[in-house]
């Protein structure tokens, strides 16, 4: 659907030249929902609107629906992104028209006559949940209705393709989670291809399918979520996973504790045997367990555990090792 | 007193026509011109759909010399182009000429810096939507930054009726004008607190009527 290909943007500033993307390639298949995610200035907002072309690359192509993106002419280019919806972490409604004329917006851009758009319009704000507000001012609706009434106008010209830039990061938790769960069902609904970015990785995990990590204008790591977050490989990956799958104890506890602190980690089906029980059998061992969590990613389940354990210092590490062999991984984390 | 202000009725009311002939005029060609003059200045401005430096520069130091001449000055230094084509340089009208000059620049930056707080997320959104940049000028720029155009039209109309007080040096009459030459020439105190009362409540009004019209148009 959307493939980069050795893409690269830098922006020359009067002090230096920023390398804001660098030869980045993979790409977007149909139908999934793709994240990116990665800290501010790492360059997938710029990224994301390459697609588009409201970013222009120095370097490389961008194929959408197979067609390079960065060849195409001034009109060709108006009507590919007529198919292409995109919404904001602002929103950027048009503060002056109804909900219902932003709606239209877009189909009176591509020229569609008045009789489908009376008919398409109320059908867009059913389906996100805004019937009763199609005469209202965009100044009157909280964050989450705004970003609704982006959804909408970025599905009015039956779009194929919906970029998302940051379409959560100004809403509540509760709003987060509405707008991410709309997203999917138009997703699911539509078979409509979502290219998603966000610093947070808890967006991802609720929603995506597969997600790149983005540092520095670099994609540095690229895998479906569920190994993304069981076996994050780069620095930043576990940096931006260990935010998100926050089992920490406060170093009150910690100073308290005798004997090692580990943290077990369970992937898929190794989440539901007794290693734990198992284990304690085998070595005279004392354990306690302090923190823990189970995730469902993509429904597979990842659990998170923290245990204390006391006893022989050789039974301690023959245990720590029966553990790594059984589970996706063990690692001492207080000594 | 009374008779002598009632004596001035017919003078006032003439006067009032004057003024009202030299605004109408210089205000229709400031939304005339002024408004793609503006609007020129923003879009060839860094960064947006039809950037051109030298156009920009040039645009802009022409619209600041025009502003920064006095408006005295300026109406004398237009008689010649005043005479080539209203054919008289004495009048309501010939004095409209500098008058909607001063008018369609003073509206221009106007229109300009109202243009500037449109949001750019807007303008981007719109882009994204492949809206053409007729589309985004006519449906989106100019209806966002509506409340500020009419704000801005306000504030232009309101100096207009005070620079035409200056008209009176060719001739050009109005409200202001009588003002000046029977209160101030002829120390007729009671005839220029009449006529500086009138401009007040002409005042008041246009002000008002801009203030609702913007505050109708803005849906923030």
């Amino acid at each position: 659907m959307i493939k980069f290909e050795d893409v690269s943007i830098t922006f020359n500033t009067e002090k230096a030249t920023v390398h804001a993307v660098r030869n980045v390639s993979f790409e977007v298949n149909k139908g999934e929902i793709f994240g990116i995610v990665g800290t501010s200035g790492a360059g997938k907002s710029t990224l994301l609107r390459t697609v588009n072309l409201l970013e222009k690359p120095n370097g490389g192509k961008v194929n959408v629906d197979g067609v390079d993106i960065t060849l195409l002419d001034k009109q060709s280019l108006r009507e590919a992104r007529q198919k292409i919806g995109m919404i904001f972490q602002h929103y950027n409604l048009i503060h002056t028209k109804t909900v219902y004329k932003n709606v239209a917006f877009p189909m009176r851009i591509s020229g569609k006559s008045a009789k489908e758009i009376s008919k398409k319009v109320p059908e867009l704000l059913e389906e996100v949940g805004l019937s009763d507000k199609a005469h209202v001012y965009p100044g009157q609706l909280s964050g989450g209705q705004k970003q609704r009434v982006g959804i909408a106008r970025a599905l009015a010209n039956d779009s194929h393709l919906l970029l998302c830039d940051e379409p959560t990061s100004a809403l509540d938790l509760e709003s987060t989670k509405s707008i991410l769960e709309l997203i999917r069902t138009i997703n699911k609904k539509y078979g409509i291809t979502v290219l998603l970015i966000s610093h947070e990785m808890d967006v991802i995990k609720s929603i995506c399918s597969r997600v790149a990590v983005m540092s520095e204008g670099e994609v540095v790591d690229l895998n479906d979520v569920y190994s993304i977050f069981s076996n994050p490989r780069h620095e930043i990956t576990k940096q931006l996973v260990r935010h998100s799958l926050n089992v920490e104890i406060p170093d009150g506890i910690l100073g308290d504790t005798e004997g090692k602190i580990v943290k077990v980690l369970y992937r898929g089906s190794s989440a539901l045997n007794p290693i734990l029980s198992n284990a304690i059998r085998k070595y005279p061992v004392d354990m306690n367990i302090l923190h823990g969590r189970i995730e469902y990613i993509d429904n597979q389940p990842m659990g998170v555990l923290l245990v204390n354990i006391n006893g022989e210092n050789n039974d301690v590490l023959n245990i720590i090792h029966y553990l790594k062999e059984n589970t996706a991984s063990a690692e001492i984390i207080y000594d | 007193m009374i008779d002598q202000i009632l004596n001035l009725m017919p003078e006032l009311g003439k006067a009032f026509w004057e003024t009202f002939q030299m605004v109408g005029i210089s205000l229709s060609l400031a939304l005339l011109l002024g408004v793609p003059i503006g609007l020129l200045l923003f879009i060839t401005d860094k960064g947006l759909f039809c950037e051109n430096k030298v156009f920009n520069r040039a645009g802009g130091i022409l619209v600041n010399i025009i502003r920064s001449i006095p408006f005295v000055i300026l109406l004398v230094i237009l008689l010649p182009v005043t005479q080539m084509i209203v054919k008289t340089t004495i009048g309501p009208l010939a004095a409209s000429v500098s008058l909607s000059v001063a008018a369609i620049v003073f509206y221009a930056r106007l229109v300009d810096a109202s243009l500037r707080e449109v949001d750019k997320g807007v303008i981007e959104a719109a882009t994204a939507m492949g809206a053409s940049v007729p589309q985004i000028i006519t449906q989106v720029l100019l209806v966002e930054a509506l409340p500020g155009l009419i704000r801005g039209f306000t504030v232009t109309a309101i100096s207009l009726i005070g620079y035409s007080a200056m008209a009176g040096i060719v001739g050009g009459g109005g409200v202001g004008d009588l003002a000046i030459r029977y209160g101030y020439y002829r120390y007729q105190m009671d005839v220029m607190v009449v006529t500086v009362a009138v401009l007040i409540v002409l005042v008041q009004i246009v002000q008002t009527i801009g203030d609702y019209a913007a505050k109708r148009a803005d849906k923030a």
